[in-house]
């Protein structure tokens, strides 16, 4: 039996192109694996027997890709998790998804998350909360979090996850994995199940840069079903592979060093500080001042954008439909039993900041903070080329441990600004706790700077294994 | 501060029936989560552009081509109830 844990997607591709292995091996191979070590994890919500193989070809050709349960696959199911969509079968291939076809990689199955990516630990899922494959007890962050701990346990090579307030980097920094989140409008959200349109986007989690940069090739790029998607040329990201930071100036944030932060991850995000100056990457102190608003304003404008994103579930299109008497009670009661607690939680915050009275000091003051903090980094970019901060204050913590929604909001702290700015950023793994939990380091660029990104963290990773470490079975 | 009667009024807003005995429990966390977004109110923000998106520079067009589309029948089987290739809801009027 073959074992291509340790192998890149790439490689993998290649191997399949040379007659190393046939691609039909390959999909046994992490089918079994879905089949066997998932089930303890919970990070899958559906693994097809048979691949969706495609004729395309490119240096990802064969290799299997999990797809989180948010983004369609034409004639498969799609829930994002949530009961009100149990039933759903997706009528259109997303744009994401008809360019992985294309380059012929097989679509192996969807992955676990929060319903409709509302959350940080993947518990609010209809299918109950994916296990941490570092510590069984502890969870896999979220939303992306089936699709991060799929990768972790190379259960697949990777995934794609969609990130709206750093749900593809905060599980990535939790499971050990690297996490991206392209600048807006890079990457086509047409065929992704709208959460906050103004922030979402999808984008690659792996385990290594290389299958980073590859798999955004494939991605990225303008596409007329997305209006928000911008029509600039998409360098080829495989280039940015390349050892070398010299010269790069690299700012560090005083505001994401306060309060909260664990010590262990401090010294972990110094460690790659020291590795990046050791390579003659020039380290600058920085201030974004308006970090401290950036949970409150990205709550107002997520949840707002969410309550009205959400009201196309009604019992009438799609979904589940609850027994009523009449039209305006059949929303009620389907709305009541489709939806979960956090997703309730969510549309009523919402429908609260923008409802008559409240309209202007929430959610017009939010569009004005978030101005705010997009200069913010406007002004600090003239300075340096990329900013350089840990991705989560904390490793994984346990389930059920953050039952405090305001709890849960704040463990999203270092990665929600770059949403509401557009920004690009990514998380790698930088190191391990006492307690062996993966720690996240976070990089973030300029608007569609993606191959600084790529390049530092390349760079990075070839002086480092912290990528290499696989969780024991 | 968020109480009973805001809960009802933005649940009936958003059309989703909220339990009786839920409706203090979410009362109680949104109250805490607006406490926290209430930090809001210490940024002086006269004279801000509020921001409504990112790279809006110009309206979007699209070529108005005939091309494949999705076919309805596809999508209505996805309808919890259709007929003759219509969403079927309950009579709105007695």
């Amino acid at each position: 039996m073959i074992d291509t844990r340790s192998l890149f997607g790439l490689d993998i591709s290649e191997g399949i192109r040379k007659g190393d292995f046939k691609a039909n091996e390959i999909y046994s191979f992490y089918y079994d694996r879905i089949k066997r070590i998932c089930s303890g994890l919970n990070c899958f919500v559906e693994a097809y027997g048979e691949g969706l193989n495609c004729e395309g070809r490119s240096s990802l050709e064969g290799v299997p890709v999990a797809i989180k349960d948010n983004i369609c696959i034409k004639g498969k199911r799609i829930t994002c998790a949530s009961k009100i969509l149990s039933s759903h079968i997706a009528v259109y291939d997303a744009t994401v998804v008809e360019r992985l076809k294309k380059s012929g990689l097989v679509i192996i199955g969807t992955t676990n998350m929060d319903e409709f990516a509302f959350g940080s630990s993947t518990e609010n899922s209809c299918y109950g909360p994916a296990k941490n494959p570092w510590d069984n007890t502890r969870v896999v962050g979220g939303s992306s979090g089936g699709s991060a701990a799929a990768v972790a346990a190379r259960i697949v090579p990777f995934a794609l996850g969609s990130d709206t307030g750093g749900s593809i980097r905060q599980p990535a920094s939790l499971c050990g994995v690297v996490g991206f989140k392209p600048t807006y409008g890079r990457v086509s959200r047409f065929g992704l199940i709208a959460f906050s349109s103004s922030l979402d986007q999808i984008g690659p989690i792996t385990t290594n840069f290389t299958d980073c940069a590859n798999l955004l090739n494939i991605i990225s790029g303008y596409d007329e079903c997305d209006s928000t998607s911008v029509s600039l040329e998409v360098p080829d990201f495989t280039k940015s592979l390349q050892d070398n930071v010299e010269g790069l100036r690299v700012g560090v944030p005083k505001e994401y060093f306060g309060e909260g932060l664990d010590l262990e991850v401090r010294e972990a995000i110094n460690k790659v500080i020291a590795l990046l100056k050791n390579k003659k990457a020039e380290i600058v102190d920085i201030s974004l001042p308006t970090t401290e608003y950036a949970v409150a304003t990205y709550y107002i404008i997520a949840s707002s954008e969410a309550s009205s994103n959400l009201q196309r579930f009604d019992g009438i299109k799609y979904g589940i439909r609850a027994e009523s008497n009449g039209l305006k009670e059949l929303y009620f009661k389907t709305r009541k039993e489709g939806f979960g607690e956090e997703t309730k939680r969510r549309v009523l915050l919402g429908t609260y900041s923008l409802s008559s009275g409240y309209y202007d000091a929430y959610y017009m003051k939010a569009l004005k903070v978030r101005r705010l903090i997009k200069n913010d980094f406007d002004s600090v970019f003239k300075k340096v080329d990329v900013i350089l901060t840990p991705t989560s204050p904390t490793t994984a913590f346990k389930i059920g441990e953050k039952s405090d929604p305001l709890s849960m909001y704040l463990s999203d702290i270092y990665t929600i600004s770059t949403n509401l700015a557009g920004l690009p950023a990514v998380s790698f793994p930088c190191g391990f706790s006492k307690e062996n939990l993966p720690i996240g380091c976070q990089i973030i660029g300029k608007e569609f700077d993606e191959s600084t990104l790529i390049r530092v963290g390349y760079s990075y990773q070839q002086d480092t294994d912290f990528h290499k470490k696989m969780p024991k079975e | 501060m968020v109480n009973k009667q805001n809960v009802e009024h933005v649940s009936n807003l958003a059309r989703i029936e909220i339990e009786e005995e839920k409706k203090e429990f979410f009362a109680a966390q949104l109250s805490k989560i607006i406490n926290y977004i209430d930090k809001l109110k210490e940024i002086d923000v006269r004279g801000v552009e509020p921001m409504r998106g990112l790279h809006i520079k110009e309206n979007v067009f699209r070529k108005d081509k005939v091309k494949e589309s999705i076919y309805n029948e596809d999508i209505l089987k996805n309808a919890p109830l259709s007929q003759d290739g219509y969403f079927k809801i309950p009579k709105v009027i007695d």
